[in-house]
């Protein structure tokens, strides 16, 4: 092992049984990590991120080669390294019927942490984690992303050399992701500690010390995020064209010849060429601007995974993908006045009012617990409100006969399927319970295998599959029947970048053709792409309106070009105040 | 690598130096699952809740003992012979006599359920009796609950024996029986089935909870993650388990006096032997029972199989096969060694003796050494199966 | 709309029977079940051990104990000498039974006194004591009988002529396997249906199911048919078991028992899914699983009958499905019953399977959690 790594992997190999097939996770990794310093474990969903922070942690024995942290052998001294490192697994086992204190106590007991030093410990973590003023209140009380704190206190408690941190942000919110970052970047500077931490948020890898990059169970490449940008220099730019909203002029450029990725950023268009050259064949559009973007880790990325090359992708073809809705496109289908509820003593949703027009794709965005599932659950007509009006599509779910409810999708956070059934038998069985029949069936099928690229997993169990296919076949599953209106609650949580750029494609497409989107995320890039935003907190609804008013309207002295991650994390900051005083 | 490289941290609070050991870990897992049993109401529910519920539902439901059994008497032209008789069966508590007026309608009432016998003296009655041979008292039994038939048959046969006496008596003889039956029956002189089946159910039903108990708590944390939490702790597997069985030990405690203490006051089972001896047994069971909990909970590692197989081999199983209510004896040698897997057979045979005959050793001896044995298979195999793998 | 219910049917079948695990719990534990439960539940005794305890040395004693010895159901484990030596006995559970024979046994028969036997019994088991004391009351009055034909002594004035309808050997066997027939059907029923639900709730595809087209009564009707149909081929497999292996005869009508345990089927899988969709998670739905099958079993009627039970509790057994399907079974196995005499029995099961079904559609769209 060479000099200071604190954890070392050799030919590191493991795979395994699915149903028939063998699944190879890791497939001969060597790596090393360096000590005090953050290393993000990098890579889209499946690449094998989970397998070797468990291999790690001495919780799984590799098929191949070894692995070493902090001089122990990972596999054979298992107790011994559970000992000495800190592992905060993707779902951290907190128990949610202690309370956060009796949380803390359970693991400074488990780590044998003395009696007299954690007083002084237990104040420095809550300090730290913002949680001192909760120790009294029930883990399972928490929010998702006070939650996420604690667990990761329950790791401090004995400060380890080593921090494994398996995807800790995951279906956090901004601001908690913040704060987070925040406390792993003091362990790392005041307690030398050393992190390896793995993520899919690519903004977040650009905060690590050095990145691995993993894909399909191999490492793509190894080094610091800003010597990967670099290699970028001279392919990034920025499109915009007056008068074309961003998302329809990605939509235009993605899949050009020579360039390799077009995202919707803020005000313009992000695009990756092939070579260091301006985007080709522009020129003879109207308006079009471009001008060079300073790289950044996600393009490498994104270059890397896609080697390079222009796609030559094909066209999403969301044709079919909803019958022609009519109606004038100024008609609210989503209509919510006075919406209220509550439960037990506790107000979730404290009265909202808002109204989405045919072919919008409005956004609603939160802090976890502001209210935003609980809105939607309502408007699915899964809750009923306790007060206030809600009307989709001029009829009231909740009561509407099961004709309204044939005109709109749902799609749920967890990609509700039906895990021992296959994909064909998941999309037959939806189809047939929004009333497809006979040669319709069929093709809507097709349609589906073609479009999500599922026709090869058609005979898997659809519990067997990776995120990133649930997330496509419960889409495919929500959009079998045409719908007018789709909802889509926190659709690509845990989906990497790639899956998400696909995602995001097609909801495009379908807005195109006059489908209503409303859509919940915790990724604020990803709000970009929405006509209207409103964001909620603590059941109320703080604003309303575009991405790029509600940027403007946090401009300031000393953010002259907010993102909409500082508008978001502004408004709440102001309203948590509002609330103080 | 050499170790000197290695920077040591500044660890802000706790030295690595000074570092609790196992029985810190085992303090801390202790107290853990006490505040989870405390906050989960239905662990308690299981636990305090369903003793007493199954114990007030079955020790006043479930009796094998008839009383006021209907019978339907056809007695064709009364006589004072044929009144005497029917004077005997219409005194006993055991009959609820209904005169019917003819044969006929009583096999009707017989064929709707309406009664389980007929006792039929016919028009002859009083002549015949006069005569060599004797008169003949027909009974019919409805065989289907052969058990219950039995019994009706048994209580004729008692109540036509009292009859015979009375006439002996009344001529100023005694009865001419040459072998005369004087059966005793010890330990439960009344043969109450109320005391024999009280102790038995308590077996029962502390089987179904020492699995309901445990039987979940394993696939648990397995299904909410925290099970990979507490496996990348200094705490080995066996303090895990260790500090789960202890917890619900106590708890399954609670849950035995609770039920010991209804048995004899609120049904009035007479505890003939020895409290402690009890205490010691149950513990033994205890230990069998919530061991069988928590191997099916280690090898179904989902909620749902380990639920599915609770219900198949808990309950039917303690309670057709632990001798509970069905002698063990009579059954083939295949089915009998089949009950030796039953852990609820060992504790029924330990109960009933305790409470009813007092401290047999005979009995009590193998039979615990049976539970332990038992308790030590299902630890033993719940310990080797969690080992600290995720695969 | 028939399309969709089909779909939905179809789709809890391979739900249920994909995995070949579960398919395993399905069939094969219910047909083991009947098999060690049908030799297991049984009041018969056999070999009833027992210990005897002869001070005469005369002929009678001898000829008496010669028929105990030569009862098939009963079985000679001890002789003793002295009267400390039974206690133990008893105590062990060696013996069962203790036959004492006084000095003067013989003597007092030639002389044509009646003559005392002492029979002890173990009465630990009140239901085993009693069987056991019907078996010797029978060999001794085989006894008493010979003895007054043999000597030509007056008889009694009268005796007993005892008849058992329905099952003359009273074999206590065919009361129970028709039981167990029962108790099997309802345990599977609770297995496919008490979880569904809520596993469907923790899983989220229940959200997914309510915002499609589907109603509640669709979605009713596609969790009721599977139960339904694995319980159909449950019974009529356990029905073949009962009737070929066991040899319980089947005098009544089939329609009416197929009648019967489509309405026992329907009710408990009313039950079942009433239990799952009031639950919110699977655990909920395992404990209401237990409290529901557990006192129905018992308060069925199976081992102990209902008629020695208190009034009160008698008045719960009426919303036990069992406790009808119980009285069908019987009825229809060993009296041969049709459907006129069964008719107080089926409107019962339908009226609770009309109510625990209905309820439990209401609840899929107004439980929230």
């Amino acid at each position: 092992m060479p000099a200071g790594a604190v954890l070392e992997a050799c030919g590191l190999g493991k795979s395994f049984q699915v149903g028939k097939r063998v699944v190879t996770a890791l497939g001969g990794v060597d790596l090393q990590v360096r000590p005090g310093a953050v290393t993000g474990l990098i890579g889209p969903d499946g690449a094998g991120k989970t397998t070797f922070m468990r291999l790690a942690a001495g919780l799984l024995v590799p098929d191949a080669g070894s692995i070493h942290v902090l001089g122990l052998d990972s596999t054979h001294d298992a107790l011994a390294v559970q000992a000495a490192l800190g592992y905060m697994p993707q779902r951290f086992g907190l128990y949610e019927d202690l309370t956060v204190q009796e949380n803390l106590d359970l693991y400074a007991d488990l780590q044998g942490v003395p009696r007299a030093a954690r007083g002084a410990r237990y104040a420095e973590l809550m300090h730290m984690t913002g949680l001192a003023a909760f120790t009294r209140r029930l883990a399972g009380r928490l929010s998702g992303g006070m939650k996420q704190k604690l667990g990761l206190a329950c790791t401090l408690v004995r400060a380890p050399r080593l921090l494994l941190l398996d995807e800790p942000t995951v279906g956090v919110d901004p601001v908690s992701r913040r704060e987070l970052w925040a406390i792993v970047d003091r362990l790392v500077q005041n307690e030398g500690m050393s992190v390896l931490l793995a993520t899919a948020y690519l903004d977040e890898a650009e905060r690590c010390a050095e990145v691995i990059l993993l894909h399909d169970g191999r490492i793509l490449d190894q080094g610091s995020p800003a010597a990967m940008s670099a290699r970028m220099a001279g392919r990034t730019w920025a499109a915009a064209q007056r008068g074309t909203r961003q998302r329809e002029l990605q939509a235009q450029l993605d899949g050009r010849p020579g360039i390799v990725d077009a995202l919707v950023q803020g005000e313009h268009v992000r695009l990756i060429t092939t070579a260091a050259a301006p985007p080709q064949g522009l020129a003879g559009e109207p308006d079009i601007v471009v001008r060079a973007l300073p790289p950044r880790f996600e393009d490498a990325f994104v270059d890397l995974l896609r080697g390079g090359r222009d796609r030559q992708m094909h066209r999403v073809d969301m044709s079919g993908g909803t019958r022609d809705a009519g109606g004038d496109a100024r008609d609210p289908v989503i209509r919510v006045a006075g919406a209220k509820r509550r439960f037990g003593d506790f107000w979730a949703v404290a009265g909202v009012d808002f109204e989405i027009r045919r072919g919008e794709v409005f956004g609603l965005l939160g802090a976890n617990g502001a209210g935003k599932t609980t809105t939607f659950r309502m408007l699915c007509g899964l809750l009923p409100a306790s007060a206030g009006h809600l009307d989709v599509a001029g009829v009231d779910l909740r009561r509407a006969a099961s004709k309204a409810r044939a005109r709109i999708g749902y799609m749920s956070q967890k990609f509700s399927l039906y895990g021992n059934l296959s994909v064909a038998q998941n999309l037959d069985f939806f189809a047939s319970a929004y009333g497809l029949d006979g040669p319709q069936r069929r093709q809507r099928i097709e349609w589906a295998l073609a479009e999500f690229a599922l026709g090869a997993a058609g005979d898997q169990l659809s519990g067997d599959l990776p995120l990133g296919y649930k997330q496509r076949l419960a889409m495919a599953c929500a959009l079998m029947h045409r719908p007018e209106i789709l909802f889509l609650d926190e659709p690509t949580s845990g989906v990497d970048p790639i899956a998400r750029r696909e995602f995001w494609q097609r909801i495009n497409a379908l807005a195109r053709q006059g489908v209503t989107v409303m859509v919940t995320t915790h990724f604020m890039e990803e709000a970009e792409y929405c006509d209207r935003l409103a964001i909620m907190a603590a059941g109320r609804i703080l604003a309303l309106d575009e991405p790029a008013a509600l940027k403007a309207a946090a401009r300031s002295a000393e953010q002259p070009e907010p993102t909409l991650e500082d508008a978001f994390i502004r408004l709440i900051e102001a309203a948590a105040v509002a609330e103080a005083a | 690598m050499s170790k000197a490289n290695l920077k040591p941290p500044q660890v802000a609070a706790a030295g690595n130096k000074e570092r609790g050991g196992a029985g810190m870990r085992l303090g801390g897992l202790l107290r853990k699952e006490f505040l989870q049993i405390v906050r989960d109401p239905s662990s308690i529910a299981i636990a305090f809740v369903m003793p007493i519920f199954l114990l007030v539902l079955f020790g006043y439901g479930v009796s094998l003992d008839a009383d006021h059994v209907p019978v339907a008497v056809v007695a064709a032209a009364p006589s004072q012979d044929s009144a005497d008789f029917l004077a005997v069966l219409q005194g006993s508590h055991y009959f609820a006599a209904r005169p019917m007026a003819s044969m006929p309608a009583a096999e009707q009432a017989l064929r709707q359920g309406e009664v389980s016998g007929i006792v039929r003296l016919r028009s002859d009655f009083s002549r015949q009796m006069r005569q060599a041979g004797g008169a003949p008292i027909q009974v019919v039994v409805d065989g289907v609950d052969a058990n219950t038939a039995r019994l009706v048959e048994g209580y004729v046969d008692g109540a036509w024996s009292t009859w015979l006496a009375a006439q002996a008596a009344r001529r100023g003889g005694t009865l001419q029986m040459p072998v005369d039956l004087q059966p005793r029956i010890w330990f439960n002189g009344e043969l109450k089935s109320r005391n024999y089946l009280v102790p038995g159910l308590v077996a029962i039903i502390m089987t179904l909870i020492g699995a309901l108990l445990t039987a979940l708590v394993m696939a648990r944390e397995w299904e909410r993650g925290t099970m990979e939490a507490l496996m990348v702790t200094p705490a080995s597997m066996s303090e895990v388990l260790l500090g789960k069985l202890a917890a619900y030990f106590a708890l399954g405690t609670g849950g035995m006096l609770l039920s010991v203490g209804l048995a004899a006051w609120l049904f009035d089972v007479p505890l003939r032997g020895s409290f402690w001896i009890l205490w010691g047994c149950s513990s033994l069971f205890l230990l069998a029972a919530l061991g069988m909990g928590l191997t099916i909970s280690t090898l179904a590692r989902s909620q749902f199989v380990a639920g599915q197989i609770a219900i198949i081999a808990t309950f039917l199983p303690a309670f057709l096969l632990s001798g509970f209510i069905f002698d063990i004896g009579s059954m083939p040698p295949v089915v009998q060694f089949i009950t030796h897997l039953v852990v609820a057979r060992y504790f029924v045979a330990i109960v009933q003796t305790l409470f009813l005959a007092g401290n047999v050793w005979a009995v009590i001896l193998p039979n615990a050494l049976a539970l332990a044995v038992m308790a030590a298979i299902f630890l033993g195999i719940t310990w080797r199966k969690s080992r600290k793998r995720l695969d | 709309m028939f399309q969709r219910i089909l779909a939905l049917i179809r789709k809890e079948f391979l739900a249920l029977l994909k995995d070949p695990k579960s398919r395993a719990v399905l069939i094969v534990p219910p047909l083991v079940q009947l098999l060690v439960f049908g030799y297991a539940a049984t009041f018969d005794l056999k070999e009833v051990p027992y210990a005897v305890y002869n001070e005469d040395r005369g002929l009678a004693s001898r000829d008496l104990l010669a028929r105990f010895a030569g009862a098939p159901s009963f079985r000679q484990v001890a002789e003793i000498r002295a009267e400390e030596e039974l206690a133990p006995l008893i105590d062990a559970r060696k013996v069962l039974v203790a036959v004492h024979i006084g000095p003067r046994f013989s003597a007092d028969l030639e002389a044509g006194r009646p003559a005392p036997l002492q029979v002890i019994i173990d009465g630990r088991n009140s239901n085993t004591a009693m069987v056991a004391l019907n078996y010797v009351r029978s060999v001794v009055s085989r006894f008493n009988d010979d003895w007054v034909d043999r000597r030509g002594l007056d008889g009694p004035p009268a005796r007993l002529e005892t008849r058992a309808w329905f099952n003359p050997n009273l074999e206590s066997r065919w009361f129970f396997i028709p039981g167990i027939v029962g108790m099997l059907t309802l345990v599977v029923t609770m297995l496919v249906t008490a979880l569904t639900v809520a596993r469907e709730r923790e899983q989220g595809t229940f959200d997914q199911l309510l915002v499609t087209p589907l109603r509640p009564g669709e979605i009713l009707i596609g969790k009721t048919v599977p139960g339904l149909v694995v319980g159909i081929v449950q019974a009529t497999a356990i029905l073949l078991v009962a009737t070929l292996w066991f040899k319980v005869p089947f005098l009544g009508s089939l329609p009416a028992f197929y009648v019967g345990l489509v309405l026992f089927l329907l009710s408990g899988v009313g039950a079942g899914l009433l239990i799952s969709s009031l639950s919110a998670t699977q655990q909920q739905g395992l404990l209401g699983a237990f409290l529901f099958m557990v006192p129905a079993v018992i308060l069925s009627g199976f081992a102990t009958p209902i008629a020695n039970m208190p009034h009160a509790v008698q008045v719960v057994t009426y919303i036990d499905p069992l406790r009808y399907f119980l009285v069908i079974l019987r009825k229809v196995f060993l009296e041969g019953a049709g459907f006129a005499i069964l008719v107080d029995q089926f409107w019962p099961m339908a009226l609770i399977g009309a109510a625990t079904l209905l309820l439990a559609s209401w609840l899929f769209r107004h439980r929230m959690y």
